[in-house]
C-alpha cells in the first residue's frame, strides 16, 4: 500500500520528460533508415546536381551555388518538420499511442516540443551538410553573420511547417498521411522555387508562389544574401507567422476531436 | 462504511448518450482501496465507455464521476492511476526498457524498473525491440507501462483479448502480483472465467445498465449455470415448489430452468417421480445468462435498480 501524495510536476521534472521524450523520438527516427536516408540524402543530392554541377558550367562562380544553397536548405529543413508531425502524429493517433500518453500524467507540451526538437535536429544536419558542400565545392562566400543568420532563419522557419504537418497528422489516417504530406511537400517545393530559381518561372507562376509558406521562407533566406525578389522581409515573416497561427488553430480544433476510445 | 480516503472511484447515476443511442444508463460504481473489480459484459455493453469517462476522455451527460476525489482527467488523478487502453499499440523501433523509462519519467514516484520488469514477466526481454515481441509480451509491456507510476488504481480495458491460453495465464499472474501488493484494479472483460479468477467483485453490464453486482461466487452461480430443458406433465407451480431456488419458465411445450447446481436439481426432479421427457442439459453462453439476468427480476437486481431509482 503506498500513501504517496500526488504532486505537481516540477520544472526540472518537466525538463527531464522533455529530454527523454526527445531522445526516444530521435532513437525511433534514426532506427528507421527508410525515413532517415531519403530525408538526408535528397536535398544534398539535388544540391550537388543542380547547385554545384550546373554552377561549375555556368558563368559567375559562387552565386548560383549560394542561391541554391539557401533554397535547398529550406527544402531539406521543411521535409522533416512535415513528416515528423504529419506522418508520425497520424501513426501515434491511429495506434492509440497518443491516447495512452494523454491519459498518463505526461504534459502534452512535451510531446509536441520533443517533435519540434527532433525535426529541427534533422534540419540542422541537412543545413550544415549543404553549407559544407557549398563552401567547399561551390565557392560560396558569405560573411560569418550571413551564415549564422541563414541557419537561424531556416531553423526557425520550420515552425509553420510543423504546424501544417500537425494539422495533417491529426486529420488524416496513418495510412494516408505520408502520401498527403508528399502531395503538399513536393509540389509546394517546386512552385516555391526551391528546386529551380523562381526567376526562371513565368510571372504568373511567380505570383502564385506567394500562396506557399515555403516561398516566403526561401525569400527570407535569400534576402540575407541579397538574392531575394520583390517584397520586403517583414511581409514574408508576416506570412509565415500567419500560416503558423492558422494551422495551430486548426490543429487545436482537430486535437479536441480525436477519438480517444482506442 | 468506507471513508472517502478509501474510495478511489465513485460513479453516481452516470448516463452517456451517443446521439439517440444510450451508451450508459444511470450507472453506479464504487472502487475501494485494495480491491479488484471486474466489469463484465459483452461488446457494446458500455465497458469501454465507462472507462473513457473515468479517464476524462468522455464527459458524462448525466451524473457525477469522481476519481481520487478529483474530476476525471485532473493531473492528481492521472498521477495515481495506471491505464491499459483497449487495443492500444506500441511504437516500433524502441526497446522494452526505453519505453518503460519514458513512461516512468511521467510520474513523480515511479517504481524501480527492475521491479516492474519482474512483475510483468519481462526481465528476459529488457532490450528487445517492441516489434519483435509476441502479442502476449506486448500486452505485458503495456501492463508494465500502466504500473510503472506506482499507481493506487490500475485500469485494464480488456487486457487479454486475442491472447492464447498460455499468454492469458501469464497475464493473470501479473494481475495477481499487482493485487497482492495492495493496488486496486478495475478490469473489463467479456470472459466470466477471467472475472471469476481475478476479481473480488464483479459488476455485470448489459446494454449500458448494471444488471448484477456481487462477489464472483454469486455471479458465477447465476451466470455460469446450465440450462435444463424438458417436457413434463408437471405444472409449473409443482416444479417451482420442487426446486425452490431457481427460476422456472415455460417455453412453448417445454419447461426451462437455469440452474447453478444442475446435478442436485436433476436428482430432485427425477426423484420426484414426475413425468419428465425430452430432457436436455446444456451449458449457457454469457449472452443467454445476460438475457436471463435482464429478463428475470432477481432480488439482487431489484435492489440495484431501486438504489439507482
Amino acid at each position: 500500500m503506498n500513501l504517496i501524495q500526488p504532486m505537481p510536476l516540477s520544472v526540472s521534472k518537466r525538463w527531464q520528460i522533455l529530454l527523454l521524450e526527445t531522445q526516444t523520438e530521435l532513437l525511433k527516427t534514426f532506427r528507421s533508415p527508410a525515413f532517415v536516408i531519403p530525408s538526408l540524402a535528397f536535398p544534398v543530392m539535388f544540391y550537388v546536381f543542380f547547385g554545384l554541377l550546373f554552377n561549375a558550367m555556368g558563368g559567375h562562380a559562387g552565386n548560383a551555388a549560394k542561391y541554391m544553397m539557401a533554397t535547398y536548405a529550406v527544402f531539406g529543413a521543411i521535409g522533416p518538420a512535415l513528416f515528423s508531425f504529419g506522418a508520425d502524429v497520424a501513426s501515434d493517433k491511429d495506434k492509440g499511442i497518443l491516447s495512452l500518453k494523454l491519459v498518463s500524467p505526461m504534459p502534452v507540451s512535451s510531446y509536441f516540443a520533443a517533435r519540434i526538437f527532433t525535426a529541427q535536429l534533422f534540419a540542422l544536419i541537412i543545413i550544415l551538410s549543404l553549407f559544407a558542400l557549398g563552401a567547399l565545392f561551390g565557392d560560396v562566400v558569405m560573411t560569418r553573420g550571413q551564415w549564422v543568420l541563414t541557419l537561424v532563419t531556416v531553423l526557425a522557419g520550420t515552425l509553420p511547417f510543423c504546424a501544417i504537418g500537425l494539422f495533417i497528422g491529426l486529420t488524416v489516417s496513418a495510412k494516408a498521411a505520408p502520401a498527403i504530406v508528399n502531395i503538399v511537400y513536393l509540389p509546394m517545393a517546386f512552385f516555391s522555387g526551391l528546386w529551380v530559381p523562381i526567376q526562371l518561372f513565368p510571372t504568373s507562376m511567380e505570383m502564385l508562389a506567394n500562396v506557399f509558406p515555403a516561398y516566403h521562407l526561401a525569400q527570407l533566406a535569400l534576402a540575407i544574401q541579397g538574392n531575394h525578389s520583390g517584397a520586403p522581409w517583414y511581409v514574408h515573416v508576416g506570412a509565415l507567422v500567419a500560416y503558423t497561427a492558422v494551422f495551430l488553430a486548426l490543429s487545436v480544433k482537430q486535437f479536441q476531436r480525436i477519438d480517444n476510445r482506442h | 462504511m468506507q471513508t472517502s480516503q478509501h474510495t478511489l472511484v465513485s460513479v453516481r447515476q452516470l448516463s452517456k448518450y451517443f446521439g439517440k443511442e444510450t451508451a450508459l444508463d444511470a450507472i453506479n460504481l464504487t472502487i475501494h482501496a485494495n480491491e479488484v473489480v471486474a466489469l463484465l459484459g459483452e461488446n457494446g455493453a458500455g465497458k469501454t465507455t465507462t472507462i473513457s469517462t473515468l479517464l476524462g476522455q468522455l464527459r458524462p451527460d448525466v451524473g457525477e464521476v469522481l476519481v481520487f476525489n478529483h474530476k476525471p482527467g485532473h493531473w492528481a488523478a492521472k498521477q495515481q492511476m495506471g491505464v491499459m487502453l483497449q487495443s492500444a499499440a506500441l511504437p516500433d523501433n524502441v526497446t522494452v526498457i526505453e519505453q518503460l523509462r519514458l513512461f516512468a519519467s511521467y510520474y513523480p514516484n515511479s517504481l524501480p524498473l527492475d521491479y516492474v520488469l519482474k512483475t510483468a514477466l519481462l526481465t528476459d526481454l529488457t532490450n528487445r525491440k517492441v516489434q519483435t515481441l509476441s502479442g502476449g509480451q506486448k500486452q505485458r509491456l503495456l501492463f508494465a507501462m500502466a504500473i510503472i507510476g506506482n499507481p493506487r488504481l490500475v485500469i485494464l480495458d480488456e487486457p487479454t483479448v486475442g491472447l492464447d491460453a498460455t499468454a492469458r495465464r501469464e497475464f493473470w499472474t501479473c494481475i495477481r502480483t499487482l493485487a497482492a501488493n495492495g493496488t486496486s484494479v478495475l478490469l473489463t472483460t467479456h470472459y466470466l472465467e477471467e472475472a471469476d479468477a481475478l476479481s473480488d467483485r464483479i459488476v455485470v453490464l448489459s446494454k449500458g445498465r448494471v444488471v448484477a453486482e456481487g462477489i464472483p461466487a454469486d455471479i458465477k452461480a447465476r451466470l455460469g449455470g446450465k440450462c435444463i430443458r424438458f417436457r413434463s406433465t408437471h405444472a409449473i407451480a409443482n416444479i417451482e415448489s420442487l426446486l425452490p431456488d431457481v427460476q422456472v419458465q415455460r417455453r412453448g411445450d417445454y419447461i426451462e430452468l437455469i440452474s447453478a447446481t444442475p446435478e442436485a436439481h436433476l436428482y430432485a426432479l427425477l426423484a420426484s417421480g414426475g413425468n419428465v421427457q425430452d430432457l436436455t442439459v446444456t451449458g449457457i453462453s454469457l449472452e443467454d445468462a445476460f438475457l436471463h439476468l435482464t429478463q428475470t427480476p432477481h432480488t439482487n437486481i431489484q435492489t440495484i435498480q431501486e438504489k439507482s431509482a
